[in-house]
């Protein structure tokens, strides 16, 4: 191959070049080991995707109004199961003419969260206040309905999207601001500060969060004069969101370690109090390396609020599980098809999380350009 | 820490007045069982120009950082401008308002930019309304020479450069004493004139310092005063000329030696 001088010149752009053979053959096959795990992963591929996207698209079921449709050989999921219950999933067993409060509750939400994620959308402190202090009130007197005028809707009635969105929700909206508090008692100097965060963080690490809620649903009850308990849906919001804190005060905790000392001397030395020097200099900084463990624990949390469940409260999935034991649509392959259902949405939003995280991590990143 | 690195300037005859900046008087510190600071008397007059040199831990970082209290004394008394430092928050907080400061890794936000490190303090110490303290800001930066990097982030910007900055950044808050903690130590050789060029034009604008350097040269042109610490201790403070052609203490002798005999 006769050399050419190629200095100067920007480096060749191959990847775009190449051919898709050329590609294959370097990235692939470029050693007898890396032929044997391509060949490996495809034979594993082959046998799990084909079968599921037979199940799922083309063997399925997509119309139909009763179970019959879906009974025979070689049929596929029963998609008009999810179609005739979606109601149920979404808003549980809340009364079909009050469904309106829910709609609006969402359609509310998303109208004050898109903005919100948005980085360059206008007016994003009174964007924040409204989705972090009104709207959970508008929210809260719309739903459970303890207002003149509306009919109250008793939290029993609630279900399916709408707790798993408000357990979550609430749990993502304490867990943040609590968790930075307790991460900041934790590195305090003054000693009963810092042992008490210590003990708070440690007693909800150490238990399961299932025996956090099996605590608040049967126990607390127990320890309270009669007429005194709190409604169970509620108990179960508070031991997850002080179940999350925890969690997540470790995670800032860690950040805020990241943190050089010099940070927060300079920042004392040009006058700024405690607090302003944390809000100002040490946090902001803190919680961008954080982010990947703050979504994580968003993502752990929004996934574990299917453990209601244990305590009598139907979730997306509960509501799922309890739509199976319908007789009007027991058929065989049921139970999948709700399993995959409840999984698409969860994935969804879990998905939607991580990527925006990502995308808040490269916006960052490139704003600071170290 | 060779001589001479300190811009030409003409003979540091500045007016000192006879108002007490800093009084520190028994000041005694420990970290755990180590004695840093043993029995720190010191008295700085309102334009005076200290430097503070020793050899690495005889605590001369520990006591500029009393100066301001980002290291509470143990013992004794340090009365700033009238106002002594005590447990009390709010004196401290009035303290660090008068107390500028520079360090050693300049310590500048890396998520702000150069002109938001200045704008900081001025917008939520003093209250100031934005367009002000970014004039305020800008002024500085002029003064220091880098008007043309506002806009660049830390990161983006040479040690000497950042160090600027961080002298900029000390002094929007008009303070009335500026505490330098080796300001030139991280920098490459290059860059320390045009870190040291700005610390005397401020010197010769009248403001109250205290360096604690290894710049003779700086020692000798800019200060009216050196102090010597080894081993906690204030073992000697002259004036520059006598600081250094006659030393009376054996270890100022030795000290001098080493850093000024290559």
């Amino acid at each position: 191959m006769a050399m050419e001088d190629v200095t100067g010149r920007p480096p060749p752009k191959n990847q775009m070049r190449m051919s898709p053979v050329v590609w294959a053959r370097r990235n692939l096959f470029s050693s007898i080991g890396n032929t044997i795990l391509t060949l490996v992963c495809l034979y594993l591929l082959w046998l799990a995707i084909p079968p599921f996207l037979d199940f799922t698209i083309f063997s399925a079921v997509w119309s139909g109004t009763t179970r019959e449709a879906c009974l025979g050989d070689g049929k596929g999921a029963c998609w008009p199961f999810v179609w005739a219950n979606i109601g149920q999933f979404i808003y549980g067993r809340y009364p079909q003419d009050e469904l309106w409060r829910v709609n609006i509750v969402f359609a509310l939400g998303i109208l004050a969260i898109v903005p919100a994620l948005i980085p360059s959308a206008p007016a994003k402190r009174f964007n924040l206040i409204f989705l972090l202090v009104i709207y959970p009130l508008i929210a809260l007197v719309l739903l459970a309905g303890d207002r003149p005028g509306l009919r109250p809707v008793p939290t029993s009635e609630w279900g399916g999207l709408l707790v798993t969105l408000v357990v979550a929700l609430t749990g993502i909206v304490v867990s943040l601001p609590l968790g930075i508090v307790l991460a900041l008692g934790r590195r305090s100097s003054m000693p009963a500060i810092r042992m008490l965060c210590i003990v708070f963080i440690e007693f909800w690490r150490g238990v399961p969060l299932i025996t956090v809620l099996f605590m608040a649903s049967v126990m607390l009850p127990l320890f309270l004069p009669e007429g005194m308990s709190p409604d169970n849906l509620l108990r179960c919001l508070v031991g997850v969101a002080l179940f999350s804190s925890a969690y997540m005060a470790e995670v800032v905790r860690g950040g805020l370690q990241a943190i050089p000392a010099g940070q927060y001397e300079a920042a004392r030395a040009v006058g700024l109090t405690y607090w302003q020097a944390m809000g100002q200099v040490v946090l902001p900084q803190a919680l961008r390396h954080v982010i990947p463990g703050i979504v994580n624990t968003f993502i752990g949390l929004f996934k574990d609020t299917t453990l209601v469940l244990i305590v009598g409260i139907f979730d997306l999935l509960g509501q799922v599980r309890a739509q199976l034991s319908d007789p009007s649509w027991t058929v065989p392959q049921g139970a999948l098809t709700g399993y995959i259902f409840a999984a698409l949405v969860f994935w969804v939003f879990c998905f939607g999380m991580s990527q925006y995280s990502n995308f808040m991590e490269r916006k960052l990143n490139a704003a600071r350009e170290r | 820490m060779s001589e001479g690195t300190a811009a030409p300037v003409k003979t540091p005859k500045l007016k000192v007045s006879d108002k007490v900046m800093i009084e520190m008087t028994g000041v005694n510190k420990w970290f755990g069982d180590f004695h840093v600071l043993k029995d720190i008397d010191l008295t700085v007059n309102e334009g005076e120009r200290i430097v503070i040199a020793g050899p690495s831990g005889s605590g001369k970082s520990t006591l500029i950082r009393c100066i301001n209290r980002l290291e509470p004394h143990d013992e004794g008394r340090i009365v700033i401008d009238g106002i002594e430092l005590t447990e009390d928050l709010k004196r401290i907080d009035e303290v660090r308002r008068e107390v500028g400061m520079v360090f050693q890794q300049f310590n500048l936000f890396p998520h702000m930019t150069v002109l938001e490190n200045c704008t900081l303090a001025p917008l939520w110490v003093r209250k100031m309304p934005e367009r002000e303290a970014r004039d305020l800001a800008m002024s500085f930066l002029e003064r220091v020479r880098i008007p043309e990097q506002a806009m660049k982030y830390p990161g983006q910007l040479s040690g000497g450069q950042q160090q600027r900055v961080a002298i900029a950044r000390a002094l929007c808050m008009n303070p009335k004493i500026m505490l330098f903690d080796e300001p030139t130590s991280a920098l490459d050789p290059e860059m320390i004139k045009e870190v040291l060029d700005v610390m005397v034009e401020l010197a010769q604008e009248g403001m109250t310092m205290l360096c604690v350097t290894h710049e003779m040269g700086f020692a000798r042109e800019v200060a009216n005063r050196v102090v010597f610490m080894d081993a906690g201790e204030i073992i000697e403070e002259a004036p520059p000329e006598e600081f250094f052609n006659a030393p009376k203490h054996a270890r100022t002798k030795e000290f001098l030696a080493q850093i000024l005999g290559h």
